[in-house]
């Protein structure tokens, strides 16, 4: 069952509100427009997709046009937290932090420099747009940049606070966000910390399997679990916070359940789950499957074709969730 | 005006940097050779006349900020910094070694000072751009200069922040291009030709400047008339020698990436020695 601690909606398995990641971003930056007169926005030629325009309209002395010049917006951000400014910089993940990723990793994380850098579109769910525009190596890309912080937000409203939480975060700090809509889990009394993971579902029973999900996914395996839940009962846990991980809560959670999934619309290969693996393998080692994109790139689809084409939906879990119990050392 | 005597000061000031440089260079045992020695008198310049900054308290507010885009040159704003007072000269043969505040290019957390990190080329301009976009909005004094190689041209991002630059007016900000016209692989004409370097930046909404970047009293007014220019920002396109003050290195190619052999720092500190007070004047 869901775990009321956390407060989450009540109508998520009946007819849950719908609202899209980057929505909650633009919220928030709303929020932080009237807040704190230090924040600044930048943006590359894409004020409505990436969901800047509203504080452009509202706040046009802080925000900043750069046109389609990732690596410009990269270091024109550096050079304004450098100032003392707290910049947002916005764009499609495959353009920032994908096309300017030297000048991310140069000027913003060997610099320690306190850039907020906002990756819209990512993972496969931006659908028609296609393999060009379905980032899905981005959270790769961000995590081995020491200094750096990565953040994928399950909903919209964890998307308008890891945004805030962003803005006082000292360092750079990456937010990853989806085009396409999905049900929103959280609510404002959700609590949302950096560097913490929350246990989202519980079963009855103890755990046979434990469930790591990041990003909107989260609801796909909450599905997979309340499916599975009197067959073979599992905890799943939101791993909003991909750098730092909570090790704590999931090297315990590991421990009550002896196997592990994991779940992301990213590139398996130096994602949420190697960064899970990794851990694990140092300190607790278990059988793990791996939900998300292996070694391919995108097409163009709807997201609910591509999430059954690459394996990233329920009934995929499921599968992973029996085989993961089946590889347990008996 | 410089007097007779400050423009003396400054040359011999930039005759000691070459000094520091060369010995740096040679106890490092690796690094860059042209470059430094070809902005040598630009630096002086900067850190003993232009800048309005405090080498007690680096991270003074209200300082002027230079910013090297071209990090591969740190050697002159090492040897110039130390000289100015920010650290001890000796302190400069720690260069390119483990544990030294002197990295083999500059980063902006180990050394106070260092405005920015740099070395992957063409990334200077567009910081400049942001702290000059910040500091405009908050309505700050003080001036951002650009030092930027010919070469780092080549880069995509460097046009970028021009175009931004010009497109925001930033008249606060003031480049400086290093036109010594050597590359790694060669002469900048040949690997990538950039002229019509002035015609590309009038186009881009800046207002240019051209001077002997080895002449200190022609590179000063030259920042004056810029900072004097309100309505756009600046560039000045300063032609230097590279490895300006040895004549076997001047102009060589081949003296961009390299460091001299310990001989060779001999003869070429003796070279430097003899000439005292000739590194090119207009005044003598």
């Amino acid at each position: 069952m869901l775990n009321s601690d956390l407060k989450l909606k009540e109508n998520i398995f009946e007819k849950p509100d719908m609202a899209a990641t980057r929505d909650g971003f633009g919220q928030a930056l709303l929020e932080l427009g009237e807040s704190n007169p230090n924040v600044v926005v930048l943006c590359a030629d894409l004020a409505e997709s990436t969901r800047t325009l509203a504080f452009k309209e509202k706040y046009p002395d802080r925000y900043i046009e750069l046109g389609v010049a990732e690596q410009n917006l990269a270091t024109v951000a550096s050079g304004l937290a450098n100032y003392g400014k707290i910049p947002f910089i916005t764009s499609y993940a495959t353009f920032s932090p994908g096309r300017n990723n030297e000048q991310i990793r140069t000027t913003i994380s060997l610099n320690n420099a306190g850039v907020k850098i906002a990756g819209a579109h990512a993972g496969l769910s931006v659908g028609p747009d296609g393999a060009t525009h379905q980032a899905l190596e981005d959270m790769a890309l961000m995590r081995v940049q020491p200094n750096m912080t990565v953040l994928y937000p399950c909903d919209s409203e964890e998307a308008r606070k890891a945004t805030l939480a962003a803005a006082t975060h000292a360092g750079p700090v990456y937010i990853r966000l989806s085009r396409e809509k999905s049900p929103v889990m959280t609510t404002a009394e959700t609590p949302f910390t950096v560097g913490k993971a929350a246990i989202v579902w519980e079963s009855e029973h103890k755990p046979e399997v434990v469930l790591f999900a990041t990003g909107p996914l989260l609801y796909q395996a909450i599905l997979a679990a309340k499916e599975l839940e009197f067959k073979i009962p599992t905890t799943v846990i939101n791993i909003s916070s991909i750098k730092p991980l909570d090790r704590e809560v999931i090297l315990t959670a590991v421990k009550d359940a002896g196997a592990v999934v994991t779940v992301e619309e990213h590139q398996v290969a130096g994602g949420m789950g190697s960064a899970i693996a990794e851990l694990l393998a140092a300190e607790s080692p278990a059988p793990i499957e791996f939900v998300g994109v292996h070694d391919r790139f995108g097409q163009s689809g709807t997201a609910g074709e591509l999430y059954k084409e690459y394996g990233l939906d329920s009934s995929h879990i499921m599968e992973a969730i029996t085989k993961a119990k089946s590889r347990k050392a008996v | 005006m410089l007097t007779e005597e400050a423009l003396k000061n400054l040359e011999l000031k930039a005759e000691a940097i070459r000094e520091t440089i060369i010995e740096m260079l040679v106890a490092a045992g690796s690094g860059h050779t042209a470059g430094p020695m070809g902005m040598a008198d630009i630096f002086a310049a900067f850190y003993f006349n232009i800048l309005n900054h405090d080498p007690k308290n680096p991270s003074w507010d209200e300082r002027d900020r230079l910013i090297l885009s071209n990090g591969h040159i740190v050697p002159v704003r090492y040897a110039t910094m130390a000289h100015a007072g920010y650290f001890p000269v000796e302190e400069c043969l720690t260069l390119r070694k483990f544990g030294s505040r002197l990295q083999g290019h500059p980063e902006r957390l180990r050394l106070p000072g260092l405005e920015t990190t740099s070395g992957p080329l063409g990334s200077g301009l567009g910081q400049a751009a942001g702290i000059a976009y910040g500091a405009r909005m908050d309505g700050k004094k003080f001036h951002i200069y650009c030092a930027m190689s010919d070469g780092e041209h080549d880069a995509g991002n460097i046009w970028e922040a021009a175009m931004f630059i010009g497109a925001n007016k930033l008249a606060n900000l003031t480049g400086i291009i290093d036109r010594n016209n050597i590359q790694i692989n060669g002469m900048t004409e040949e690997v990538m030709p950039l002229e019509n370097l002035r015609a590309k930046y009038e186009a881009f909404g800046w207002h240019v400047l051209e001077c002997d970047g080895n002449n200190i009293a022609a590179f000063i007014d030259m920042v004056n008339e810029a900072k004097a220019i309100v309505e756009k920002p600046t560039v000045i396109i300063a032609h230097t020698i590279p490895g300006k003050g040895i004549k076997e290195i001047e102009y060589d190619y081949h003296w961009h990436g390299m460091p001299p052999n310990k001989e060779q720092a001999t003869k070429w500190l003796a070279e430097l020695r003899t000439l005292k007070g000739k590194i090119q004047s207009e005044h003598e």
